[in-house]
């Protein structure tokens, strides 16, 4: 179990590491921050002394090993906007984004798992129809003009909703919905078609004969086994959150990981962005690295026994297989 | 020449009525190469979506070639008497039935232009993603060992990050313009392309045909063009028409943060960015954009989940069946 975990931690810091080298040399490629917070009849000197004082006069591999050095010494800078250290700007946005992203995830997976086993019980049903829309919706419908005719028709016209903020549990339902919609989508499908197949298994045959109850029958022996393919899509969809989150923060003001990263590439703040890159690439590796573990624990043939064989090693590389295909989710009927 | 018995091995010449693994024991009925395409086009017309969602997208793709020419200066044309007028109005003639904007500008006018910007970026966008990553992981995963290895990390780097942000930081680095979008959306849509490729010829290199082609001598370039590339073809297609929705849902988001198209050149994500302001006062502004994105992503998606079926010789007879009885005959064990 330990060498598997360790092969996966190298396996996954890698593009972690690529990931943070590569924004901070992109970041420094955004031009010199001193044009933009320097007024903009500041001498020369002033100029000189600003880039010097903040190290940017240095080659770019110096300033990158005193970043590397300082993280070691969990230093990462001080925003150049507020003079804040960058990493408690970081830390406090980002439980406003796990708070937002967290409940959309949970959400997401319960509609999922209840709408998607519905669904594969009855084949063409109510439950099959509202997937099949649902994953069609969330495959083309822009996740902002979403969020905007969510205002449009819930903050402006009926009122029922604040248009935007961190207030009181009606500012979190514009924000989630927007939010839900894409992941939802994703594994209502992937739970039907996992629950499909499992339910035409043998050992569900065996579970009915010897007189299990149907609810027993789906949510013990069918579920169980149609949980791994969800769970391999669970990584992508994070950080396909992400994505939406930028979005959805910034649209209805929402003070996450998100807009701190625009707001810090938009005004050049390196340190912050820096701190919030490395956050989110952090929290989406130990996310893989849970994941993996899930895995282990739900599928005893990822689960390498000491020495790991060639046949194990292939049938991880099939039961990843999925994660490959997994845009091939059916949309129509 | 008389056919050779079953249990010889056969060369398939072009690889294309191959089936796919676990369905070679059905006797498929052989699909016959030469009048392929108008039997696509048959089973198009049997399937009521499907056709539906060829005919708006051939409509989109009309527009955006012959409508900014129809439309002439009107998407340009200031016209302060008539701003934010609400749509289907009467009396204000055909340019301003979806109503105008804050500068009086028709919407049908903007609209039709911002078709052709879209479509401009996004379809280069899934092109170059689509030629790359589907060569580069039908190579690495025909030629495994190394060249696979570092190919698969290198899509995972891509993948591991959001590509939303890494599009942010990237066109804020170099000036967003169309050809930097195009750029950065077939960057990272890369590695979808090149693992679906790579999976698939992966399992390919191993089929009796390839180690046939390869007993004769064949060289793994003319292996994989000839054999491999072709079995593998239709899937990226269906792939790629998926990719296209969310190209253009990516330009979209990203021209609505301000970093994709910038005015005074038009999109539809930007049309919505725009409108958002007065989303108060004038709805139109922004609905109406969006429901060019839903209308023509829809479309796409449809069309490309009939293609999957379509493409395939093992689900193909389900499209020949009328309706009704298609529904009857498929079991649960099937629809996956």
């Amino acid at each position: 179990m330990l060498t598997f975990l360790r092969r996966r931690i190298v396996s996954s810091a890698l593009p972690l590491l690529v990931v943070v080298l590569g924004v901070f040399a992109l970041a420094r490629l955004t031009g010199n921050p001193a044009s933009l917070y320097l007024p903009l009849n500041a001498t020369e000197q002033m100029r000189a002394d600003f880039t010097e004082k903040n190290g940017l006069d240095n080659p770019i591999w110096v300033q990158m090993a005193d970043y590397f050095a300082g993280v070691l010494r969990l230093d990462f800078g001080q925003s150049l906007r507020t003079g804040e250290s960058a990493a408690a700007m970081a830390l406090r946005a980002f439980p406003a984004t796990l708070q937002l992203a967290g409940t959309t995830m949970l959400l997401a997976v319960v509609l999922a798992v209840i709408v998607g086993s519905w669904a594969a019980l009855k084949p063409n049903g109510l439950a099959d129809r509202i997937s099949s829309f649902v994953s069609m919706a969330a495959a083309s419908v822009p996740d902002f003009w979403l969020a905007i005719m969510g205002i449009w028709v819930f903050a402006i016209t009926l009122g029922w909703l604040p248009t935007s903020g961190v207030g009181g549990l009606s500012s979190w339902v514009l924000p989630i919905l927007t939010l839900l919609l894409r992941p939802f989508g994703v594994l209502v499908q992937i739970v039907r078609g996992a629950m499909v197949s499992s339910l035409s298994e043998p050992y569900i045959k065996l579970a009915r004969s010897k007189g299990a109850s149907e609810f027993r029958v789906v949510t013990r022996h069918a579920l169980r086994n149609a949980a791994a393919p969800a769970l391999t899509v669970a990584g992508d969809l994070a950080v396909g959150l992400i994505n939406g989150a930028v979005v959805v923060e910034s649209i209805f003001g929402w003070p996450g990981i998100g807009k701190l990263m625009i707001d810090s590439i938009l005004q050049r703040d390196f340190a912050v962005l820096q701190a919030a890159v490395l956050l989110t690439a952090i929290s989406i590796f130990i996310l893989n690295i849970l994941i993996d573990l899930g895995y282990a624990g739900l599928d005893a043939r990822v689960r390498p026994a000491g020495k790991r064989s060639k046949a194990s090693k292939a049938a991880t590389a099939v039961l990843t297989e999925p994660k490959e295909g997994k845009r091939y989710v059916q949309t129509a009927p | 020449m008389s056919k050779p018995p079953r249990n010889v091995i056969q060369l398939p010449t072009g690889g294309r009525a191959v089936a796919p693994p676990g369905t070679e024991a059905i006797a498929l009925p052989r699909p016959d190469v030469a009048d392929k395409k108008i039997s696509l086009f048959h089973l198009l017309f049997k399937d009521r979506f499907a056709t539906a969602a060829a005919i708006v997208l051939v409509f989109v793709g009309l527009t955006a070639l012959f409508g900014p020419m129809l439309m002439g200066d009107l998407a340009t044309r200031q016209d302060l008497s008539a701003t934010n007028r609400p749509p289907f109005s009467h009396g204000d003639g055909w340019a301003f039935i979806l109503g105008s904007d804050s500068l009086g500008r028709s919407m049908v006018a903007r609209l039709v232009v911002a078709t052709q910007t879209t479509l401009s970026v996004a379809l280069p966008a899934v092109a170059v993603s689509l030629v790359i990553g589907s060569l580069w992981g039908v190579w690495a995963g025909y030629h495994r060992g190394i060249r696979e290895t570092i190919s698969m990390r290198i899509a995972d780097v891509i993948m591991s990050f959001p590509s939303l942000l890494l599009a942010v930081v990237i066109l804020y680095v170099f000036s967003p313009s169309a050809a930097n979008i195009v750029l950065i959306l077939a960057v990272t849509r890369i590695p979808i392309y090149l693992r679906t490729a790579r999976a698939e010829s992966a399992e390919l290199q191993s089929r009796t045909f390839v180690d046939a082609a390869r007993t004769f001598g064949t060289k793994p370039n003319a292996i994989i063009r000839r054999h491999v590339i072709p079995v593998v073809l239709p899937t990226l297609l269906t792939l790629a028409t998926l990719e296209f929705c969310y190209v253009m849902l990516a330009e979209s988001s990203l021209s609505f943060l301000g970093i994709g198209i910038q005015p005074p050149d038009v999109s539809w994500g930007l049309m919505v960015a725009q409108g958002r302001q007065y989303l108060q006062t004038a709805w139109w502004l922004s609905l109406f954009p969006g429901l060019a994105i839903v209308l023509t992503t829809v479309a796409a998606n449809v069309l490309a989940s009939w293609l999957r079926i379509a493409t395939d010789p093992a689900q193909r007879w389900r499209l020949t069946l009328p309706r009704k009885r298609m529904i009857m005959r498929i079991s649960p064990k099937e629809v996956q």
